[in-house]
């Protein structure tokens, strides 16, 4: 990016008051082509006092959190994304807010995501996407819209005002068109647009709110779009690392002439995590690496292993007060498994890293932190880092680390070439990061018909040595998994509630609907009705319902299950709700929802990993129990309850919900009361 | 090291690659042909399906060997230039693909399952081994339907 020229301005002028000056930071570079910058939230916060939005705050440099749209010449409209796709639709959802306020066609619109940069916020997590990239993606074109018509203006000599704007053209009162593209040139010297610049009201929003498909969609369906793994960046070779048996493990000794004198194999290079071959192809890599002959320190808890873990879990649990006097107790200790993000794509990174500087490839959630541990890896000042942030194949968490780029970064260092490095599937499940196994306790006092007081503790392990009150360090690689800790303590949270709705003889979702907070009456009210709630099932059937609210938004579920085999329960439907506010891509949210309807009929019912001395005993698919077709629900509904608030968040929104409600359908259509889960695991 | 020759998606090839090398390293990383993705390299996840003889194989446990003389067809192969193949308009027409990375596989066995049972029921669908790790299932499942009633 071009450094700000001296003679940039921020729009508008104070004489003459432009109605987004109050709302908008927007700065021109200067350029031959329209380019507009502006802070995103975090920025804004930190550069005005309090957090207000300012326009007297002019924000330099070029290299910190922006977000940048430029029109070019070929009439692309081009914003650089300061995230990540990985399959949320984060891509989709800022082009069509760009595309709307612009009266662009969405197919004009490229959203290729930002290198990392070095300062700022390039976060993407926390279900914060839209909700940080609502306003300045809209206000950012809805600026250069307005510069767009004044140039047309200008060119045509005609009011302004008078001018409209469709299908990424100004388009004249006489018929005249003009192309945003026509127009960048002229529109980069124009300061003080004729027309206003701020959005447009929701009522005039062609785009945003109506179902749109996936800007990459096609290029998804063809086998065109390119992950880490499939870029051919010249001269980076297939690498893959031995790693030990046991978590921590660590290479005592190495012979690696076998490997080394096998055909293709180009280089063997030691790191701290284990021992890398770098070769002409995968396949030569793969055999190399058992071709290793390593001897192994076992790792730190080579002697643990689940039961262990849930004894040390039990112990850092609060000890429960006495209940109120005269009250009577609901009560339930709810363990959780461990459970492996597994995204499809294997974590993989490209390293190219030389003497004086590096650059890498990868998908990456935090790529600022990543490239400021890999400048630290390496030895390098973080400037001399590039990182190149690549779509990832799914995340749900799992790159928020970056374990990869850095291994990928010190192999190539000392390989001295660059390097295409990917874990294999058994290193993903063996070795990655997972949810953390968790303890929770529920106990529910009862008086005069109603709960009197609610317990609820929760533990879970965490990576470290340290003690921690609430929680149980080990040296076990754990991380966020969507919607973190929400979707265990809303599992537990459910089924209690239906204990406690049997225990009052109350109906489950009467129960919530009087006790809940209000932002969940509609959604639950939606899913009873959709889901047919209370209908009458065969026996071994259930319904279970459960409610979340996060991120701003609220969500309900009703799950529909055929237990008939107990051992094989099958969710044969899933009703969700959600009031996310303002819904960008309502295609976009009710695929996030059926996701999360399938993460929770996964972990609660058969996906968990198991810690066996030391080591996870899991290695695939073939035993890490994700749901296929066959586990997914035959029917799927999901309901978006109007609204013209801000926009919540709705990634991770819909699993807290999905899982308490498979939980309470198959107690309900068992007749038992789970209480360990996965439940077959 | 010997060398093999086979059709893939209707063009000859013919590459060196030693005896028992998987057909998926093959492709992707001595053809550079990358729609068919690696995810578990032993044939559970199925993200690499692809047809052998328009069957569907799992090329990260099918040896190069077992291809000479065959026709292989990837992701890449399905579209006849522009026009996408029914089974890949029906997933784009869904919105199917999320992260997109199973996509390749999943459309894949969904052509060679339309071969075998040009209208599937719901049980033929769950027989669909193919891990979605987004979840997309019912879109899948509602793509595979619309293409089979537009045949």
């Amino acid at each position: 990016m071009a450094d700000l020229a001296d003679d940039d301005a921020a729009t508008g002028d104070p004489a003459r008051p432009d109605p987004s000056r109050r709302q908008v930071l927007v700065h021109t570079l200067s350029a031959s082509t329209l380019i507009l910058v502006t802070p995103l939230a975090a920025d804004r916060a930190s550069a005005a006092p309090g957090g207000a939005r300012t326009s007297d705050v002019v924000a330099r440099g070029d290299d910190d959190e922006r977000l940048v749209l430029e029109v070019t010449a070929a009439n692309r409209v081009v914003v650089k994304l300061p995230r990540v796709e990985v399959g949320q639709g984060i891509t989709t959802a800022v082009a069509m807010l760009v595309a709307d306020e612009l009266d662009a066609r969405l197919q004009d619109v490229d959203i290729p995501l930002a290198d990392a940069r070095a300062g700022g916020s390039q976060y993407t997590g926390g279900s914060s996407s839209v909700r940080s990239l609502y306003d300045p993606a809209r206000e950012l074109a809805a600026v250069a819209r307005a510069r767009l018509v004044t140039a047309a203006a200008r060119r045509w000599r005609v009011p302004a005002d008078t001018l409209r704007t469709s299908d990424t053209r100004v388009v004249a009162p006489d018929g005249r068109t003009a192309t945003f593209g026509s127009l960048t040139a002229a529109a980069a010297g124009i300061t003080r647009p004729d027309v206003p610049s701020r959005p447009k009201p929701a009522s005039r929003r062609r785009i945003v709110g109506r179902p749109a498909t996936r800007i990459d969609a096609r290029d998804l369906v063809t086998g065109r779009a390119k992950y880490a793994g499939d870029l051919a960046v010249p001269g980076a070779k297939p690498t893959v690392v031995a790693r030990p048996p046991t978590l921590g493990g660590t290479v005592r000794s190495v012979d690696d002439a076998r490997a080394r004198a096998m055909p293709g194999v180009l280089a063997v290079v030691r790191i701290p995590t284990g021992v890398a071959v770098v070769a002409e192809t995968f396949h030569h890599a793969f055999q190399a690496r058992d071709a290793l002959r390593i001897s192994w320190t076992p790792g730190p808890i080579a002697t643990l292993s689940d039961a262990g873990i849930r004894t040390r879990l039990r112990a850092a649990l609060p000890r429960l007060a006495a209940p109120p006097h005269g009250s009577t107790q609901v009560t339930g200790e709810f363990e959780f498994a461990f459970v492996s993000h597994a995204p499809m794509e294997v974590l993989t990174a490209v390293a190219d890293v030389r003497a004086d500087r590096a650059e890498l490839w990868f998908s990456s959630q935090t790529p600022i932190e990543a490239r400021a541990s890999v400048a630290e890896a390496v030895g390098l000042p973080v400037r001399a880092v590039r990182v190149r942030v690549v779509r990832g194949g799914g995340s749900f968490g799992r790159r928020l680390t970056f374990e990869a780029a850095i291994e990928a970064a010190l192999i190539s260092k000392r390989a001295r070439r660059p390097v295409k490095l990917m874990w294999s599937r058994a290193d993903d499940v063996k070795h990655g990061r997972m949810r953390p196994a968790a303890l929770h306790r529920v106990r529910a006092s009862l008086a005069g018909g109603r709960v009197v007081r609610l317990d609820h503790d929760e533990t879970s392990v965490y990576e470290g040595s340290g003690r921690d009150e609430d929680a149980l360090a080990l040296p076990i690689p754990t991380g966020a998994w969507r919607s973190v800790d929400s979707a265990p303590y809303q599992t537990a949270e459910e089924v209690v509630t239906d204990e406690i709705a049997r225990a009052l003889g109350k109906d489950p979702v009467a129960y919530r609907r009087a006790t809940r907070g209000r932002a969940v009456r509609p959604v639950l009210d939606r899913v009873a009705a959709a889901g047919r709630w209370g209908r009458t099932l065969p026996a071994g059937w259930g319904q279970g319902v459960a409610v979340h609210e996060e991120y701003g938004s609220a969500v309900a579920c009703l799950a529909e299950i055929d237990a008939t085999d107990r051992r094989n329960p099958r969710v044969a439907t899933i009703v969700m709700a959600a009031d996310v506010g303002t819904v960008v891509n309502p295609r976009g949210l009710e695929a996030q929802l059926m996701g999360a309807a399938v993460d929770g009929i996964s972990t609660v019912l058969q996906a968990g990993l198991h810690i066996d001395r030391g080591a996870v005993r899991e290695s695939s698919f073939a035993d890490f129990r994700y749901a296929r077709q066959r586990h997914s629900p035959l029917r799927f509904e999901a309901h978006v309850i109007p609204s013209t608030g801000p926009p919540g968040g709705a990634g991770e929104l819909g699993v807290p919900a999905a899982a308490g409600a498979v939980a309470n359908a198959y107690a309900r259509a068992t007749g038992t009361r789970p209480r360990r889960f996965p439940i077959h695991f | 090291m010997p060398r093999y020759s086979f059709t893939l998606n209707g063009e000859s090839v013919s590459v060196d690659a030693p005896p028992g090398m998987p057909l998926l390293w093959v492709l992707r990383d001595l053809l550079g042909v990358t729609g068919p993705k690696y995810g578990c390299g032993v044939g559970v996840c199925r993200a690499c399906t692809s047809h052998l003889d328009g069957a569907e194989i799992q090329p990260c446990v099918v040896p190069v060997e077992d291809c000479a003389g065959r026709r292989v067809t990837t992701i890449e192969g399905l579209a006849e230039g522009d026009r996408l193949h029914p089974v890949q308009q029906a997933w784009l027409d869904c919105d199917v693909a999320q992260c997109g990375f199973c996509q390749p596989g999943q459309i894949m066995a969904a052509v060679a399952l339309l071969e075998r049972t040009p209208h599937p029921s719901d049980a033929d669908i769950d027989a669909i081994e193919n891990v979605c790790r987004c979840g997309t299932y019912h879109r899948i499942r509602t793509a595979i339907k619309q293409a089979a009633a537009h045949r």
